[in-house]
């Protein structure tokens, strides 16, 4: 028990880091199912953060409370840019998302109200471990049921052939909007956690990086299952404290492990480190048949 | 009226960089469908070969340039040997081509960062002869015609390259349709290479001019301009040459005005993301792209 309590005080913002960038990979995930890719759910995550730590700071309102006003902040953004957005498809509209959030990135660093390049400052600092995982439990569940549910398998038929989904009668505009909202109020609660989490935010948290990142999680956790981006999320939100762990020291050898084996997932994992699972699971079928 | 008279050929010199960039970017587009994410990290590279061919080779500029922009060629065979050729089978390619070629892009920054470090580095001074005119207030310096004439030189061959010749043939022919192109007997495979070599060493060569500009390299330069350039060929539409061109002067002349009618830098790159987000919503694919009707 000593030695877990000793772990969590060395270890324990890598653990609240991993949660929250596990919520984020799932907020991308939800449109990443549909074959739709976004690179503004960072941006979503800061109108969320924003939005919550402007509440609380300046509005001094209860922390469920700016939570909520983060997390709907960040979904009607999403529907007010989703709605012309998503006639764009593949790379199109990962380029519409990028300039979208880039445009808030910006307006975060030259706007008055939330503290420009230095940042927001001064948000209560309450959010905690268990809560965090609380939301990603919940957000896992979620998802888990949302891909068994009929907008679920209808998202998966539009990545499929979106033609063949419409002429059986998906409303696929309907289904993309939906997705789409729901990935931005769940990356808006992230940024809200997040907010009360640090303290302080800055325009430089939810760069274009943080974005090309949560795609990242999904593609080598594997997009395929739920547990797939909390995977990624997890193992590349950790590697750099076990390289450090190991005695691979700051700086160019770290970061050359790093793509190194970002590569190397890539390359021999098609379909991410979730399907090191399946593969088990299959094979442990096969011995059983036979 | 002269302030803004200079503001805007400095937006010229700065845009004929990033058109340049630009070119390299949208080349591999064109021929693969896939984003490369490590050209910026080229890019870098480029910059800083040839600053360390001129510094510690005792190489001049001249030779310097020509030498890094072929090891920047040749880095991005190696990209393409490494990170594109063995996923181009796989169905999802275009999103994981999009992360092996960030995984690419972390391994050579993180190779600048041990071979160069991490501290800003410049040309020594007297590589580019020191040299200005004045014409009607105007001040313009020898090593901004230079980038202009060296850009333009660059982006002219390679339209003619790619217009004109057999090769540029086949590598429109494998943009077009790689199937189609294997049944007539092209070697799509050494087109690909060839295509990566091109625009890796317009690349690495747009890293030398931009680092000469700023005087100033860095390992992650790379970074402020990779955004740019997926805006500028958004902006001239994907896949287009000439597009590719003319956003990039396009994009360098709106933040130099920018600047020059707000009087502040802050809004530089607001402003250009904003005008990309309207333009992808009136015309998605870019000023002078082609549409495609649907994608198989």
């Amino acid at each position: 028990m000593e030695y877990l309590l000793q772990f969590y005080a060395i270890y324990g913002s890598v653990i609240n880091f991993i949660g929250i960038n596990a919520l984020l990979a799932l907020s991308l995930n939800v449109t990443l199912s549909a074959g739709m890719l976004s690179l503004g759910n960072a941006a979503f995550a800061a109108v969320g953060g924003y939005t919550a730590g402007i509440l609380s700071v300046h509005f001094n309102l209860p922390y469920a409370a700016s939570l909520a006003g983060g997390t709907c902040a960040a979904g009607l953004v999403g529907l007010v840019i989703g709605l012309p957005v998503l006639r764009l498809r593949g790379v199109f509209l990962a380029m519409a998302t990028l300039a979208f959030g880039e445009v808030v990135r910006l307006a975060a660093v030259n706007l008055d109200i939330t503290g420009g390049a230095e940042g927001l400052t001064g948000i209560p600092n309450v959010t905690t471990t268990w809560m965090i995982y609380l939301v990603l439990a919940g957000a896992a569940y979620f998802i888990a049921v949302l891909r068994r549910s009929r907008l679920g398998w209808g998202l998966v038929s539009m990545r499929e052939d979106e033609t063949a989904a419409a002429s059986l009668g998906i409303p696929i505009t309907y289904y993309k909007v939906v997705a789409f909202v729901i990935g931005a109020m769940l990356a808006g609660l992230a940024g809200g956690l997040y907010a009360h989490l640090n303290y302080l935010i800055t325009p430089r948290d939810y760069s274009f990086f943080v974005a090309v990142d949560l795609l990242i999680y999904n593609i080598v956790g594997g997009t395929g299952v739920w547990y797939g981006p909390i995977l990624g999320a997890a193992m590349l939100t950790a590697l750099p404290e076990v390289l450090r762990g190991l005695g691979v020291t700051a700086g160019p050898i770290r970061m050359g492990i790093n793509g190194l084996i970002l590569l190397l997932v890539i390359l021999f994992l098609p379909n991410g480190l979730a399907s090191l699972f399946e593969r088990r699971r299959s094979s442990a079928v096969r011995a059983e048949a036979e | 009226m002269n302030l803004l008279l200079q503001q805007l050929i400095n937006g010229l010199f700065i845009g004929s960089v990033y058109g340049l960039f630009a070119v390299g970017y949208t080349l591999v587009f064109g021929v693969l469908d896939m984003l490369n994410l490590a050209h910026a990290a080229i890019f870098t590279l480029g910059g800083l070969i040839a600053l360390w061919l001129v510094q510690s080779g005792g190489v001049s500029l001249w030779l310097a340039f020509p030498m890094a922009s072929i090891a920047a060629g040749l880095l991005g065979l190696l990209l393409n040997q490494v990170a594109f050729a063995p996923l181009r089978k796989r169905s999802d390619s275009q999103f994981s081509g999009l992360i092996s070629s960030i995984a690419m892009a972390i391994i050579f920054e993180a190779a600048a960062l041990g071979l160069f470090g991490a501290r800003s580095v410049r040309f020594p001074v007297g590589t580019v002869p020191i040299h200005t005119w004045q014409i009607g207030g105007i001040t313009i310096t020898f090593l901004q015609v230079a980038i202009v004439c060296v850009a333009a030189s660059l982006m002219v061959t390679l339209t003619l390259f790619i217009g004109r010749t057999r090769i540029g043939k086949a590598i429109r022919a494998v943009g077009e349709n790689e199937r189609a192109a294997t049944l007539l007997g092209i070697n799509v495979n050494g087109i690909i290479a060839l295509t990566f070599f091109v625009s890796s060493a317009l690349g690495g060569a747009a890293g030398i001019l931009f680092g000469l500009y700023f005087n100033n390299l860095t390992p992650d330069m790379g970074r402020s301009i990779e955004l740019k350039g997926l805006a500028v060929i958004i902006l001239g539409g994907m896949g287009s040459i000439p597009g590719a061109i003319l956003g990039g002067l396009a994009f360098g002349l709106s933040e130099v005005l920018t600047v020059a009618v707000t009087g502040t830098s802050n809004l530089r790159d607001a402003v250009a993301f904003a005008v990309l987000f309207v333009i992808l919503l009136i015309r998605p694919s870019g000023l002078l792209g082609r549409g495609k009707t649907r994608e198989a």
